[in-house]
């Protein structure tokens, strides 16, 4: 009952919030620039995430160049990589190096985690729970500022002359640490790390909001148990990244230390440039139990929304319920408890205790069993479905392809024994790039074409999403499926030329191969930059509910104000996945009809509940008196 | 030509854009409703279904077609059993895979939209879920006990009799450091480092140090049991060996190994592959720098005697550099000089300190 009456509380108070917005609507900055509107602080995450992702797609292209096409002359690129090409017209090895590395970072943490997670916990949560914002609008402006701060912050250290950050994604010192190792160690390091750090706010900010809300701002009768499952996703991942994202920030601010401060964390024992080091007692191998204390998890980070997304479209777009929609949520809450257990799992070659490697293993095989009932229950959903191929739902279908293709490749790598050929090789970014960043990226994309409608109150082009779709779809399995083989015969990542090693000399033409797709791939992307500011502007104006959904959202008006709903928010009577209940006049019956105006399809405990919802009109009229 | 480049992608642009408008305004024409199914919808049916048996056959012809040349012939006792690991686990996640990959893309294709038909309400059915939780948990609890006794025994204490070798990696390169007669490697220390030889960092107090050597190849015997000590000076590097399927990092201040057992030498290893050139290579696989694509270090496996010849042969490291003679403490140094094998007497050692040592 407490619970009831807190979220009554704060509906009148968002309520009356939520009216002062409609009725004086406000300047251009407070609407569109340091809004508090979940809404439009959404497209804030969406819009800056696009910029990234295009940003570290081309960084890709680039290093794919190189690696495909390994005598091809760079000179061309001079106007803008400068310095950068060699007088042979050649990459810079450091450089490639920096490539890599920042096209990692961009697309794990700005793409993925902000623009992915950031955009749609933002835009759904409020709409797909029924309140008129998020618990604190104001932290939640603070959230995207940060994040545009560490965006700007990131965005400067491409352009220094010594480059950006070089030593990987994953930061390992003593390379991190000493500017003596790799030029991209010294600012470029250091701006990494504050733009990290402000990054990590800004998780922090948005994800105690997000919980914050789903717990405390659900309308009437949305229990936990009627939550869409991109809810649960959402809720799901910022709690791991409550818990997470401060490890990373204890370990950056560890490293901060080791580098400006003379401090030993991390080093220790290093003789470097003619000189040692006074540095001794630190071990680097903290820092990586600390890293990926966070990067394990942050995988599920990147993972969960996807997940969440797909669950809803791929439902809605079978016109079936979910199949198994407790297994679903069952197997994230598994998968979120799991992600912290299993973060050695990246290091079984380190040379830390062979008896952790032993416990990581059984721990990282366990969670492949959620992520496997997670794609049975997909495949059950669309069985006996009326597919509808909208491009999100195409998107949706692609996600789950390439969840499994690549999550399947997790088996062997989970295995410390099988582990020690593959680690560090081409199967490894075979592997993660399939099962977390493809598959994450199409869980985006597919949330973009699925609920543009009600963003921007029109409709994508869905024959150019088709044509986004194909190209991506083909373009992304020609770019990672080859790199199973070419993992398999050893070859080393990070390598910015194979020329070396008469071992890894072949695959010339399967790296070529790759490059030519990820180009392609990369250049299907503007089809859809194209048509998403183009359908914004001059888009077909969309209908109430597009996707005939069941959802929260679609009561919204076309152009929801802030507060979303203009009368009071709807109440909830059922869960959200009663497609094509037997009986019913529609394929679908939206969450807010009660059981009392459906007696024709409902179960029979749901005949039981439609006493409950007459109890449950007391809230309403102490709502309606505002 | 770029400016003709340019006129040219600008003019397909341009194209590109009125045949989306076209499109586009015709269907506005046709007042096809957004809330109803596109008229196209089977051709994504038919495109799953075609993506679905192309990429299935193109995956098992190339597989096929192209084994040997992405698999690495396996050279070490341990490799035999890894890649056993590796390609039961691959059977059983293929087989998987497979399965799921037709089901999956066959359901697309079989349950496309058709007008009037009612998609069926099947929100859950516990015995199945129970089913398809349990099955793969039984399989991989299978994987998981056969690669756990595999990793217990490949990281168990080498034996004593273990052939002791030393890699140190550094940026760009890797040395190595053999025990030399007495078949304990000195210490060594970061801080004894320096610039003119000691470059490995031999404590040159300790007289098990004057017989080690070392060298830039890495030299194995076949058939012994082989412990690579391995140490880093600079940054985090890793030992990779691919066709003795080893890898183990190096890193600075915390010195790491790796025991295991090549099977071929490196004649064999040239038959097996008919390959008169072929050579064992060790790699870095742990991001290092600029140079981390060319840490490439030869690697020469011998017939046991062959190799304990060539062990014998190789000067030491002290007889390579005589000038650290004088660091050596006073009474050490006969030690040293019979050790390093550079004197059998004393006589030598007041000529070299002095014309040794900068």
């Amino acid at each position: 009952m407490a619970t009831t009456h807190i979220s009554t509380q704060t509906d009148l108070h968002a309520d009356s919030h939520g009216h002062e917005h409609e009725h004086h609507e406000g300047n251009f900055w407070t609407n569109y620039i340091f809004s508090q509107d979940h809404k439009v602080i959404a497209k804030q995450f969406l819009l800056t995430g696009m910029f990234w992702a295009v940003i570290g797609g081309i960084l890709s292209v680039i290093f794919r160049l190189q690696l495909g096409f390994p005598n091809m002359n760079l000179e061309w690129l001079k106007p803008v990589l400068g310095g950068w090409i060699t007088p042979e017209g050649k990459l810079d090895p450091e450089f490639y190096l920096a490539l890599v590395t920042m096209h990692g970072t961009i697309m794990v943490f700005f793409v993925l985690t902000a623009g992915l997670s950031g955009t749609f916990s933002n835009f759904l949560i409020p709409l797909q729970i029924g309140a008129r914002d998020m618990a604190s609008g104001f932290m939640n402006m603070l959230s995207y500022w940060f994040f545009f701060l560490s965006s700007v912050v990131m965005f400067i250290s491409l352009f220094i002359s010594t480059g950006p950050a070089a030593g990987g994604w994953v930061i390992y010192p003593p390379l991190s640490a000493l500017p003596q190792a790799i030029q991209g160690s010294g600012l470029g390091m250091t701006l990494w790390l504050v733009s990290m750090a402000l990054f990590i706010v800004s998780t922090l900010l948005g994800g105690i909001n997000y919980i914050t809300t789903i717990i405390n701002m659900r309308t009437r009768g949305m229990s936990f148990s009627r939550l869409p499952l991109t809810v649960w996703a959402f809720f799901f991942t910022a709690i791991i990244g409550l818990l997470s994202f401060p490890v990373l920030f204890a370990a950056a601010l560890l490293l901060i230390f080791d580098r400006s401060f003379g401090t030993s964390f991390y080093l220790s024992d290093i003789y470097i440039g003619g000189e040692a080091l006074p540095n001794t007692g630190g071990s680097a191998i903290l820092f990586q139990h600390l890293f990926w204390f966070l990067g394990h998890p942050e995988v599920y980070i990147v993972l969960l929304p996807g997940l969440g997304i797909t669950s809803e479209i791929i439902a809605t777009n079978s016109r079936k319920p979910i199949f198994g929609y407790k297994a679903m949520v069952g197997s994230m809450l598994f998968i979120a408890i799991l992600s912290f257990v299993v973060w050695a799992h990246h290091m079984f070659v380190t040379g830390m205790n062979p008896f952790l490697g032993t416990i990581f293993m059984l721990l990282t095989l366990i969670i492949a069993v959620p992520s496997a009932v997670k794609i049975f229950n997909y495949v059950t959903t669309l069985w006996k479905g009326n597919i509808r191929f909208t491009p999100a739902m195409l998107f949706s279908i692609g996600l789950v392809s390439l969840f499994l293709t690549g999550g399947i490749t997790g088996i062997f790598l989970g295995n410390a024994a099988i582990d020690i050929q593959l680690h560090d090789t081409y199967f490894v970014v075979a592997h993660f790039h399939l099962v977390m960043g493809a598959a994450s990226f199409f869980g985006m994309l597919a949330g973009v074409y699925h609920w543009f409608p009600k963003m921007f109150g029109r409709m994508m082009d869905d024959k150019l999403g088709y044509i986004h779709f194909w190209l991506t779809f083909i373009g992304v399995n020609l770019v990672f499926f080859p790199m199973h083989y070419i993992g398999i015969a050893g070859f080393p990542r990070r390598y910015y030329a194979f020329t070396n090693f008469e071992t890894f000399s072949g695959f010339s033409d399967l790296n070529a191969l790759v490059s030519v797709a990820a180009i392609v791939t990369m250049a299907a992307q503007f089809i859809f930059v194209f048509n998403f500011f183009y359908s914004m502007f001059r888009g077909r104006l969309a209908p109430a509910n597009p996707w005939r959904s069941t959802t929260l959202e679609w009561t919204t008006p076309r152009f929801p104000k802030h507060g979303n709903w203009p009368g009071e928010i709807p109440a909830v009577y059922r869960w959200p996945y009663d497609y094509s209940k037997p009986g019913a006049k529609e394929d679908y019956i939206p969450q807010t009809v009660p059981f009392s105006e459906t007696p024709e399809s409902n179960l029979p405990h749901e005949n039981d509940l439609i006493k409950l919802e007459g109890n449950g009109n007391a809230p309403i009229v102490v709502e309606g008196k505002h | 030509m770029s400016f003709l480049i340019t006129i040219g992608a600008l003019l397909t642009l341009v194209i590109l854009f009125l045949i989306f408008r076209i499109a586009s305004l015709v269907s506005v024409a046709k007042g096809r409703n957004p809330e109803e199914v596109s008229p196209n919808n089977g051709v994504h049916a038919v495109l799953f279904l075609l993506f679905m048996v192309l990429g299935l056959v193109g995956f098992f012809w190339y597989s096929y077609t192209h084994f040997d040349k992405y698999t690495l012939p396996v050279a070490s006792e341990h490799g035999v059993v890894t890649d056993r690991l590796f390609w039961i686990t691959m059977a059983v996640t293929v087989a998987a895979f497979v399965i799921i990959f037709i089901v999956m893309f066959w359901f697309v294709f079989k349950y496309q939209y058709k007008e009037g038909r009612k998609a069926a309400f099947y929100p859950d059915n516990h015995w199945l879920e129970l089913t398809w939780t349990i099955i793969p948990a039984i399989v991989l609890a299978v994987l998981i006990f056969t690669g756990l006794r595999a990793w217990n025994n490949i990281t168990s204490p080498a034996s004593e009799q273990a052939e002791v070798i030393e890699v140190i990696g550094q940026q760009f390169a890797w040395s190595v450091r053999y025990p030399g007669k007495d078949n304990v490697l000195g210490n060594a220390n970061y801080r004894f480092i320096d610039n003119f030889g000691n470059d490995l960092g031999l404590d040159l107090t300790d007289a098990k140090s004057f017989d080690d050597f070392k060298t830039l190849e890495l030299h194995l015997p076949k058939g012994r049991e082989v412990l690579l000590k391995i140490r880093a000076k600079d940054v985090i590097h890793s030992v990779f060996l691919p066709h003795f399927r080893v890898k183990m990092d190096a890193v600075p201040g915390m010195p790491t190994h790796f025991k295991f057992i090549a099977t071929k030498s490196t004649r064999e290893m040239r038959e097996e592959t008919g390959n008169p050139d072929f050579n064992y290579e060790m790699a870095c696989t742990e991001i290092c720098g600029r140079g981390h694509f060319s840490m490439r270090m030869l690697v020469v496996v011998h017939e046991p005697a062959e190799f304990d010849k060539w062990k014998s042969e190789q000067e030491t490291w002290l007889k390579q550099n005589p000038g650290y003679l004088e660091k050596i403490p006073a009474d050490l140094r006969e030690v040293a000089l019979v050790k390093s094998g550079m004197e059998k007497s004393n006589s030598g050692i007041s000529t070299l300190v002095a014309g040794g040592m900068h």
